[in-house]
């Protein structure tokens, strides 16, 4: 038992594309495990997919910002209640503040919104490729197609300047790096903070056909609210789509006949995109969730106040809900995955992901039948250090 | 078979459109969920019996 007490969040990957060992081996003894969190705080980490789907579903399980522990090591971060989250920071929020905030926001992100900008995505798509041939070889496929073109998708959707990105990309990356301490985690916020508030601002004289404008014009929202909604779509809208067209482009070329089989028939992407959300999973550290109450739940009570971490990497290799989950599959139906979460706060997001996903792989595979690695791939940097998952750079050949 | 839907409950995550539009759409102004066919058949029944446990809000039932 003290063993088990003192067991942290496993986090040596045993592949570049498989989560830790360790976790299997937890799912299948005890998919509901205590963990200690680097805070000192002894919860629960949940490895099966379907006790994941429950702890998601359950409206007795929390996602306020101040219950939570956090499975992130931060340096230097102070022992302390975290502060709840600030107005509009709706991630940290339950319902009925979480719904007011997300409803506001659900019909910009229906599918079929996102249906309707598929030809823009596509002529996004499309330059980016063409100035990446242009640029020669070796090209860097993350600096110039997997990271600029949801960046720049996101940025006209919110009516942010993209001649900015810089200043937003460097400090996304901060918040991100496991390697920033808890006081640049903090700057690097405030600075983002600033700059979506700033452009908050500037839509009240000059709004424009855009999100950030479509917000101040409710009149239900004070500034500071629509700059932090701005900025949770801002953030979570270009490094988690940006990787997965990074490390999804690796993982292909490494399966060639997986590549083969959707250049063959690319009607197979989206089902692709969903084995890819599946085995990637790149989340790196899941989602957490504080029980508001006693709770019974995979043979175990998770007491009032403590937090569950749950793997949603764990999750998606469940073999008790995906066969040969280990594989790499475009074939399988991976419908059902987590790689979006699950409940309330699912992504909100995940339909434009899935169309940046459709529409980049699709062209990427037609416009460059010969694309290949420049670098061996173990030589490829793995963004191990990062909170999401994915490649630093993939330096790609395709004369 | 019938199906009901709870729009107050529903997230908007969109999962019934995506996996069966002809059974699902969306609310023009919040993204809730909106049910074209309440009586699915052939096809659509178990599409909707997907998009029912898909549905990570539990905004679809399933009624035989």
């Amino acid at each position: 038992m003290t063993e088990t007490l003192n067991a942290e969040l496993p986090s040596q990957r045993s592949t570049a594309f498989d989560p830790p060992a360790e976790l299997g081996l937890l799912r299948e003894r005890e998919p509901i495990s205590r963990m200690k969190f680097p805070d000192g705080h002894v919860g629960w980490l949940v490895t099966s997919y379907e006790l994941a789907r429950e702890v998601h579903a359950d409206r007795r399980f929390s996602s306020r910002a101040e219950l939570q522990h956090s499975p992130r090591k931060v340096k230097g971060e102070p022992i302390r209640q975290r502060p709840p989250a600030k107005p509009g920071m709706f991630i940290g929020m339950d319902a009925p503040d979480h719904t007011r905030y997300r409803k506001l926001l659900t019909g910009q992100f229906t599918v079929r919104r996102m249906n309707q900008l598929m030809p823009r995505i596509e002529q996004i798509v499309a330059e980016h490729l063409a100035a990446m041939r242009a640029s020669g070889e070796p090209a860097d496929l993350v600096a110039d197609f997997a990271l600029p073109v949801p960046s720049m998708v996101i940025c006209e959707l919110l009516g942010v300047p993209y001649d900015e990105r810089e200043s937003f990309q460097q400090d996304t990356a901060k918040l991100l790096s496991l390697d920033s301490s808890f006081d640049d985690i903090m700057a690097a916020f405030e600075r983002l903070e600033e700059f979506v508030l700033q452009l908050a601002r500037r839509k009240h004289v000059e709004p424009g056909d855009d999100m950030l404008s479509g917000l101040v014009a409710t009149g239900e929202l004070t500034d500071e609210e629509v700059a932090n909604m701005g900025l949770l779509l801002l953030v979570a809208g270009h490094e988690t789509t940006a990787n997965m067209l990074g490390i999804g482009t690796l993982l292909l070329l490494q399966h060639p006949d997986q590549l083969a089989a959707l250049r063959a028939d690319p009607s197979l992407v989206d089902n692709a995109v969903e084995e890819l959300m599946r085995y990637l999973s790149i989340i790196q550290f899941g989602t957490v969730r504080t029980a508001l109450e006693d709770v019974e739940i995979g043979g175990v009570v998770v007491r009032e106040g403590e937090t569950v971490s749950i793997s949603v990497a764990a999750a998606n290799r469940d073999p008790a809900r995906f066969e040969r989950p280990d594989e790499f599959d475009i074939r399988r139906s991976a419908v059902g995955h987590l790689g979006f979460g699950h409940g309330v706060h699912q992504c909100l997001g995940q339909q434009l992901a899935r169309i940046e996903m459709r529409v980049g792989f699709t062209a990427l595979f037609r416009e460059f039948p010969d694309l290949r690695l420049a670098v061996p791939a173990e030589d490829v940097k793995m963004r191990t250090d990062m909170a999401i998952y994915g490649v630093h750079e993939l330096p790609v050949e395709f004369s | 078979m019938k199906i009901e839907v709870d729009p107050d409950r529903c997230a908007g995550s969109g999962m019934c459109a995506l996996t069966d539009p002809e059974v699902f759409d969306q609310d023009e102004s919040d993204g809730t969920v909106v049910l074209l066919q309440p009586s699915p058949t052939g096809e659509h029944e178990q599409a909707a019996r997907e998009a029912a446990h898909l549905c990570p809000a539990g905004a679809i039932r399933v009624l035989e």
